[in-house]
């Protein structure tokens, strides 16, 4: 069933869009992310345009954090204080990418901006979590060795500003979240994604947080930072399309139920090294585009209003 | 089936000079795109007037073409540099139509001379204008090039010889496919009637294509009130999440 997308302007089959839905799905539900830095890619490869793609998604990140904040509201494992500092870095990071995505859409260069920041974060978060899943996974079969101490970063404690945070249990200076948040927000504007990927490990690692809160807060400035991107594409660059974001969605949600029983039953560093290796696959798709030479040198686009 | 659902506007122009003139019926002259729209094939067929009997010599032969609405396109051209595939040069190409399609009754070359073609802007080569190219761009015709190729792989672009079956040197009709990825707008098609490579008649007749319903009103919402559009979007993309993740959860726990 072929159905025309209003503002992407292109006719794709609507089945397709609810299996990349529901695949993605399956994979955010058994890993626990949030799917955006895959299905962004994946749009591309079926030949959305990638401006209407970032926004979109990020529209469709809004939609899917939303019930899983609900669940952390519940279970009262969101630090609003955090959450809102978070979110003050988020919001400038978001306005600060859409002027960068702007102007180098005017240059002809958006593409190869989205494309080599997927690269370089796929590559290097691939890479990351590839070998550190490796040494999980040899650590678990020499049973009974320690897990690594978490080391605690001298310099975060000596910054200005400081703020307690009661929820997370820390009193620390509100410089390094603000600057994470900002550093998200940016890749929430170019690249269409929430950015649990980055934020979730430098709440552990940077901000010291305890894990219980760390998905729930990060869930939390996603959704307004991501709303606040929508926003700002929808009345820039008029790219938001609603029947591809619904589309997406509704195989989106069932998918994650899936993948959130299948995950359940996998051992989670196996399961780590499957994301790390899939990461790595996208990844390395993308720079074969940018290194091999295209096809088609030449590429068209519309000015004035198409 | 087809004839049942024609929409046949007859034209006549009794008073002009051409011996030889165009009876058109287009079996629709709008095309309507839908949510499921997944491309349109127009009909076009006529017959050839004439108070005269039909004249010796080479026989008649026409040539259809159907036009989108034109706009400026910015065409860019890639490099490789620091290792990478990246744009550099780009051409302003100041008119290019969003579709273009030409059926002939013979191969292009036999039946129109290359002075009329450049007259009546018929071949895809000559609908195009880039006059605008910048001389600091080295093969700044490769860009025009590249909008035809590019255009033609995504069907957008065509010229189909021998697609227009013509009878008795009186009745003609062919069809025109149009793809999926249409851009709206008004839509022109013309006839051109030619003997021995010389325009002997021509017509004209717009075919309106438009968004209707659903696809309309987003799109227009989005341009005209893109706060609204997305407010809309975001509470819509909300409700859905939720409800299908909610609906989800209590199918599993019944």
């Amino acid at each position: 069933m072929q159905i025309y997308l209003p503002i992407a302007e292109v006719s794709v089959n609507a089945f397709l869009l609810f299996g990349l839905g529901g695949m993605v799905g399956i994979l955010s539900g058994m890993f626990g992310v949030g799917g955006g830095f895959l299905m962004t890619p994946l749009l591309f490869f079926i030949g959305i345009p990638p401006a209407v793609a970032v926004a979109t998604e990020a529209n469709q990140i809004v939609a899917s954090s939303f019930s899983g904040v609900l669940a952390h509201f519940r279970r009262k494992t969101v630090d609003l204080k955090m959450g809102f500092v978070l979110l003050v870095g988020g919001l400038l990071g978001a306005a600060l990418g859409v002027i960068v995505f702007n102007y180098l859409k005017s240059l002809g260069q958006v593409d190869l901006l989205v494309k080599l920041c997927y690269v370089v974060f796929l590559g290097v978060i691939g890479s990351l979590m590839f070998i550190e899943s490796l040494n999980a996974l040899r650590r678990s079969r020499r049973a009974g060795s320690t897990p690594p101490k978490r080391r605690q970063r001298g310099w975060i404690h000596a910054l200005p500003f400081k703020m307690r945070f009661r929820t997370s249990g820390l009193y620390i200076s509100v410089i390094p979240p603000v600057i994470v948040g900002l550093f998200v927000g940016v890749l929430s504007a170019i690249m269409g994604v929430g950015g649990g990927f980055i934020m979730v490990p430098a709440m552990i690692y940077l901000l010291g947080m305890p894990t219980k809160v760390v998905v729930g807060t990060s869930l939390f400035q996603i959704i307004f930072v991501t709303a606040f991107t929508t926003m700002l594409h929808a009345t820039t660059n008029y790219t938001v399309d609603i029947v591809l974001a619904v589309l997406l969605l509704v195989g989106g949600v069932v998918g994650a139920q899936i993948g959130t029983v299948i995950g359940a039953r996998m051992p989670a560093e196996q399961l780590r090294v499957l994301l790390a290796a899939l990461v790595l696959v996208v990844c390395g798709k993308l720079a074969l585009d940018l290194l091999l030479q295209p096809a088609e040198l030449y590429s068209l686009g519309t000015d004035g209003g198409h | 089936m087809r004839r049942l659902i024609a929409v046949l506007c007859l034209v006549c122009f009794p008073a002009l000079a051409a011996e030889e003139q165009v009876v058109l019926g287009l079996s629709q002259d709008r095309v309507a795109i839908t949510a499921d729209f997944d491309g349109s094939e127009i009909l076009i067929f006529g017959a050839v007037k004439r108070e005269t009997p039909i004249p010796d010599g080479p026989p008649l032969e026409v040539i259809v073409t159907v036009a989108g609405p034109s706009y400026p396109v910015t065409v860019r051209r890639k490099e490789k540099k620091f290792g990478i595939w990246i744009n550099t040069d780009s051409v302003l190409v100041d008119l290019a139509p969003s579709f273009y399609a030409v059926a002939t009754s013979a191969p292009f070359n036999d039946i129109i001379t290359s002075t009329e073609d450049l007259r009546h802007r018929i071949s895809i080569e000559r609908a195009i204008r880039s006059v605008g190219a910048t001389m600091t761009v080295r093969g700044a015709k490769d860009f025009a090039e590249a909008v035809v190729r590019i255009r033609e792989d995504e069907g957008l672009y065509s010229i189909r010889e021998d697609t227009v079956a013509v009878d008795q040197q009186t009745l003609f009709r062919t069809s025109i496919d149009m793809p999926a990825d249409l851009t709206e707008g008004a839509y022109l098609a013309r006839i051109f009637l030619t003997r021995n490579g010389e325009v002997v008649s021509q017509f004209e007749t717009p075919i309106d294509v438009r968004k209707v319903g659903l696809e309309r009103f987003l799109y227009n919402l989005s341009r005209q009130q893109p706060v609204i559009y997305g407010l809309m979007s975001l509470v819509i993309a909300i409700a859905a999440g939720w409800g299908a993740s909610t609906a989800f959860r209590l199918l599993r726990e019944n």
